[in-house]
């Protein structure tokens, strides 16, 4: 490896690196404004000056300049301290120091630089420029006098979002960053943004000025907004969320977030289930927990076991799945289904329902056939990993299903389940000539009664095409519940003869009906005596008899499997509002005064049960290398019909109950999901 | 006899336009005359010939023609070569290409051809400057004509395929600057390129390109029939040649003349600009090379001479020879802060030091000019301007800084003076201010 030399020590590095990561490589630490390691490099901020020899006598900027062997780099002589002054002092002239007031003190890049590297006071005493603030939408708030012109919001945009929605008018001093006719920006991951604004010119807009930065405790959690775990950062003040950034983890999330993962948070603070509630005569009531768990057992014990059922939810963590799958397990019912969609998924292999590739994996992939799904609405951030792919023009992809924006370019090979039937040569031809070719399965297309037959369609042009093979799975499911896997893979499904949600929720199925956290179903005709146990009053808690207030994703400790089969634990941020209770202890309650007490006391004890059951989740953090299995057995031979795909996503804003009780995803669902107006109107 | 150079070594002989700019007219005065003989001498034939001509850019920066084209790779591989030319004449003072454009826009074309030749290249465009109107429509006439006759287009008579597209800029500056040129080609916005990757690498579309001044190419096809040794014969080593020079400002007729290179600076002021309005005590100061170069006295233009290199010992540079010249009525100070405004109107704003130097220094300048400054500040902005200066992306930033640098250096004196005077004038003077009041 080429050698060069940092402030006269010796440094290896690889060829292609710029001088900047050399010399951070050396343990200097270099500021810097417009280069980011995700993004094209600007060169524009002139903040990374350093001297490099041999090279003319002038500081070079280091985030653009390519290492070369035998180079020495000095970042800590007095020429390279006078440019950064002075490039410091050009940002701060016409920049309004308004620090007091603005979202970004106290965690700002410009802050920390001009005490580090600046002068000790201006000498600037002209008038200073101001910049109109711009519109950019819900989740913006533009302060444009603090901008510093360092375009990283515009290539984001434009290269990771892939929406051209931001730009660069003007020029010279009158340059400014703007949305250009005051549009919104149009992208499920605007939100970005403002993370990598280095100073207070873009700020997250639900949130401005409701906190500091130092005032907030901050714990590393995971998100269930999409089925992708993505890492997060929940600051909290107090007993309520405030925000929530993301955290780098290179296979998930790289270091972006979705704007619903982001901006739902605001939805934990309202229509919450705070004390549980009994109905009596036709309207809820509140009641003591006492009260409830009494009428709940009494209902359970009065029916028969094949008339009591359960469906859990979306957001549900997997200890409070497996406490209730044994409870009703004990008490002899196989009505359990975790799969509010339908989709035909779980069984035999695991990796039957699994993200195979990896989200990290599906970047090797030199072919993608979409089915049924859109990545866009239904995990952004693997639509923004298959776009980087596109742009490096390693990949070809092609779209059965929904024919959306995806922000790349594919082959549009039909709408449904006639052409997984019939597929066009074109589509064999593109997946058998790849490499390494893969198929995202959405669970849009496997809904209904086609599902089956469609699943085993695709397994067998998986088989086919050599989707599957040694070294290579590229047969992906993607959920688009954060529940999903680990319900599938605890088996929280029919049981022996058991019904399916379908079934559960015909009129006159079942005598109780057991909601955990199940918002995404209508259980209205059903006749049951309901039990909803969940956060929110949202759909599953209008209808039910008994309401029993459980705990949101941030207000309990739980285990969540990504789509690509990866076990994540969640941290309690705050506690549960009110009188609610952690799920599992609930469930476990329960048990007792139905007369089978589970077999644990503590949330230690239950996972210990559940790793002991099911080992793959005793592997936290961990992802299962590409296994190869049999693909053409999944599903069932049948007839396929003519199904038109949707996505199982109708509006991406409003997919569950914390999103829905959300003020920010309400606006940002009116406003980009609505129809666009026509000139003519 | 008026200048050094003969009027039978004039390489644009119809620079005033009294003749016929067009194909027949330029044939008659040369043009065409041999070309294909040149091109089945071979590329390298022609790049060395250029180089040993001693033809340096005349676009300002002096970089050796001959050397800067042996950069293109030798071999066409997957990327097809392209020469640019640069005929965004923007600089204030410089209007030397338009002469060509206008008069001889048939030399550009032919030098073109060979340059392409010699780079590998099939296609060459043209960069013009936003406001020249009446050069696009000749340049555009003239490349029809080369069409018409075969001498350029598919299949024509020298054998090497070749096309000529004529682009027009929308006005401004920047896209003067080699790589900004190549953004706004490409139909984007005309900012400057980070470099490495030097255009002979990645240019135009990421292909391996070439950008050249309109001078610089169209003087090639006369070189090669002349001989190398012909253009080295005038003016000192390392600065041969002939160039066209402007002459503008107090002088009693402005003019574009081609001149030897090295021509003493008031020989070219006194033979070809008729001398200096009110005669050569009555000179203050003079911009040898467009606005972007820093100012020089009376005392240095006596001794300066018309080249890179003893413009570069008085601490100026040739630029384009776009001579400025300033009589006593100037107000310099005045001067130099319009020539600071141009800058920061024209910055692109892409990078920190130039986008926000440059208003920094117009602002400062323009309260100068009245005096309404402390005598601190001159050293401020000399500060200021050595902070931009050196820490841009590309040149603008440099050419904004040198003007007010040359302007500190030699006329200091007379902002402390305009200063001095606007304080006595007043009665209370910001500095003197009573807290009280």
């Amino acid at each position: 490896m080429p050698i060069a030399k940092v402030n006269g020590v010796e440094v290896e590095f690889e060829p292609g690196m710029t001088v900047l990561q050399v010399a951070e490589r050396a343990g200097q630490e270099i500021p810097r404004f417009c280069y980011h390691e995700r993004l094209s490099i600007a060169g524009n901020c002139r903040m990374c000056l350093v001297e490099v020899k041999p090279g003319p006598p002038k500081p070079q900027a280091s985030c653009a300049l390519p290492a070369a062997d035998g180079q020495e780099i000095f970042t800590d002589t007095p020429m390279v301290k006078k440019a950064r002054e002075g490039v410091m002092e050009f940002l701060l002239i016409n920049h309004p120091l308004d620090c007091p007031i603005c979202d970004q003190g106290g965690e700002c890049d410009l802050q920390d630089q001009a005490v580090g590297y600046g002068r000790d006071g201006s000498r600037y005493g002209e008038n200073k420029r101001a910049v109109e603030e711009k519109n950019m939408g819900p989740t913006v708030k533009t302060f444009m006098t603090r901008c510093i012109q360092c375009t990283r919001c515009v290539r984001f945009i434009t290269e990771v979002a892939g929406v051209p929605d931001i730009g660069m008018i003007s020029r010279g001093e009158s340059a400014e960053i703007t949305t250009y006719l005051e549009k919104n920006i149009d992208s499920e991951l605007s939100g970005n943004v403002n993370d990598l604004c280095p100073v207070g010119a873009l700020t997250h807009r639900p949130w401005q000025y409701h906190y500091r930065p130092w005032e907030l405790k901050k714990t590393e959690t995971i998100d269930v907004m999409d089925a992708l775990g993505s890492n997060i950062r929940a600051d909290s003040r107090g007993a309520e969320v405030m925000r929530v950034l993301p955290r780098v983890n290179e296979g998930i999330n790289e270091e972006w977030l979705s704007d619903k993962s982001r901006y739902a948070v605001d939805g934990l603070q309202a229509r919450r289930l705070d004390r549980p509630w009994v109905r009596e005569n036709g309207k809820l009531r509140p009641a003591s927990w006492d009260e409830a768990l009494s009428v709940v057992a009494d209902k359970i014990k009065a029916a028969s076991a094949d008339r009591i059922g359960v469906i859990a939810g979306d957001l549900q963590d997997a200890e409070s799945m497996k406490a209730t799958l044994d409870l009703f397990r004990a008490l002899g019912s196989a009505n359990t289904d975790c799969r509010q969609d339908g989709a035909a998924l779980g069984g035999e292999a695991r990796e039957g329902w699994l993200f195979n590739s990896g989200l990290q994996g599906i970047e090797n992939a030199d072919a993608i056939l979409i089915v049924g799904a859109n990545p866009r609405t239904e995990a952004p951030l693997l639509n923004a990993r298959i776009r980087k792919s596109w742009l490096k023009g390693g990949v070809e992809v092609g779209v059965i299903g929904p024919q959306a924006d995806l922000t790349y370019d594919y082959n549009y090979l039909g709408a449904g389940s006639k052409t997984v039937g019939k597929l066009p040569k074109a589509a064999t031809d593109f997946l058998t000539k790849a490499e390494r070719p893969a198929i995202i399965v959405g669970a849009g297309a496997l809904t209904g009664e086609t599902g089956p037959a469609v699943l085993n369609a695709l397994g067998a042009l998986a088989k086919k095409v050599g989707v599957v093979k040694d070294g290579w799975n590229g047969f992906n499911v993607l959920h688009a519940a954060a529940a999903r896997v680990g319900g599938l893979d605890m088996g929280f499904l029919p049981g022996e003869g058991g019904l399916d949600v379908a079934t559960m929720l015909k009129p006159g199925a079942l005598d109780v009906l057991f909601l955990l956290g199940a918002d995404e179903v209508n259980a209205d005709a059903s006749g049951a005596f309901r039990v909803y146990l969940g956060s929110h009053g949202d759909r599953g808690a209008h209808g039910a008899d008994v309401i029993l207030p459980g705990a949101a994703y941030t207000e309990k400790s739980g285990l969540y499997v990504n789509t690509e089969g990866r076990v994540q634990m969640a941290e309690r941020v705050v506690f549960p509002k009110g009188e609610a209770k952690d799920d599992w202890a609930i469930i476990r309650a329960l048990s007792e005064r139905v007369g089978h007490k589970l077999p644990f006391d503590t949330l230690e004890q239950l996972r210990t049960k559940l790793m002991g059951d099911h080992p793959t989740f005793g592997r936290i953090d961990y992802l299962a290398p590409a296994a190869t299995f049999d693909v053409a057995k999944l599903g069932a031979k049948g007839d396929l019909g003519d199904v038109a795909f949707v996505s199982v996503i109708a509006d991406p804003y409003l997919t569950n109950p914390i999103a829905r009780a959300s003020e920010t995803m309400a606006q940002l669902s009116a406003e980009r999901m609505a129809p666009v107006a026509l000139a003519a109107e | 006899m008026v200048g050094i150079l003969q009027d039978k070594d004039r390489i644009f002989t119809n620079l005033y336009g009294f003749h016929d700019w067009g194909l027949e007219g330029a044939k008659k005065r040369g043009a065409w005359n041999a070309t294909k003989d040149m091109l089945d001498l071979g590329g390298d034939w022609i790049i060395n010939n250029v180089k040993n001509s001693g033809l340096r850019g005349r676009g300002g920066a002096g970089f050796s023609t001959g050397l800067k084209w042996s950069f293109m790779p030798k071999e066409v591989k997957d990327r097809p070569h392209y020469l640019v030319i640069n005929a965004d004449e923007s600089e204030p003072a410089t209007c030397k290409d338009r002469e060509i454009m206008r008069h001889d826009p048939h030399l550009l074309i032919e030098g073109a051809l060979i340059a392409s030749f010699a780079m590998k290249a099939h296609a060459c465009y043209i960069y013009l400057r936003g406001e020249y109107i009446l050069e696009r429509e000749r340049m555009e006439a003239a490349v029809k004509q080369a069409y018409e006759a075969r001498l350029i287009g598919d299949d024509n008579i020298h054998g090497w395929d070749f096309h000529v597209y004529i682009h027009h800029g929308a006005g401004a500056y920047i896209c003067g600057e080699e790589t900004a040129l190549l953004e706004s080609l490409e139909g984007k916005k005309g900012q400057p390129r980070l470099k490495p990757p030097f255009p002979a690498g990645a240019g135009l579309y990421g292909c391996p390109t070439t950008v050249n001044n309109v001078e610089s190419i169209a003087v090639v096809g006369t070189i090669l029939r002349r001989g190398a040794d012909w253009f080295a014969s005038f003016g000192r080593p390392n600065n041969a040649g002939t160039k066209l020079m402007s002459l503008s400002g107090h002088v009693n007729t402005p003019c574009v003349v081609e001149e030897a290179m090295s021509i003493p600076l008031r020989q070219l002021i006194e033979d070809h600009g008729g001398g200096v309005r009110g005669g050569w005590e009555n000179l203050k100061a003079i911009i040898p090379g467009g606005a972007s170069c820093p100012v020089i006295t009376r005392e240095q233009a006596e001794v300066a001479l018309m080249d890179f290199d003893s413009m570069r010992e008085h601490r100026s540079s040739l630029g384009t020879a776009g001579v400025t010249v300033m009589d006593q009525s100037t107000d310099i100070v005045k001067a130099i802060a319009r020539i600071s405004y141009f800058f920061k109107h024209e910055s692109c704003g892409q990078c920190t030091p130039c986008r926000e130097g440059t208003g920094w220094m117009w602002r400062v300048l323009e309260r100068m000019a009245i005096g309404d400054a402390d005598p601190s500040e001159i050293d401020l902005l000399l500060d200021v301007a050595g902070q931009v200066e050196g820490h841009t992306i590309c040149a603008l930033g440099d050419a904004a800084a040198w003007p007010v640098q040359g302007l500190i250096r030699h006329f200091r004196h007379e902002i402390e003076e305009r200063i001095h005077t606007y304080r006595s004038r007043r009665a209370n003077f910001a500095g003197h201010a009573i807290a009280a009041e």
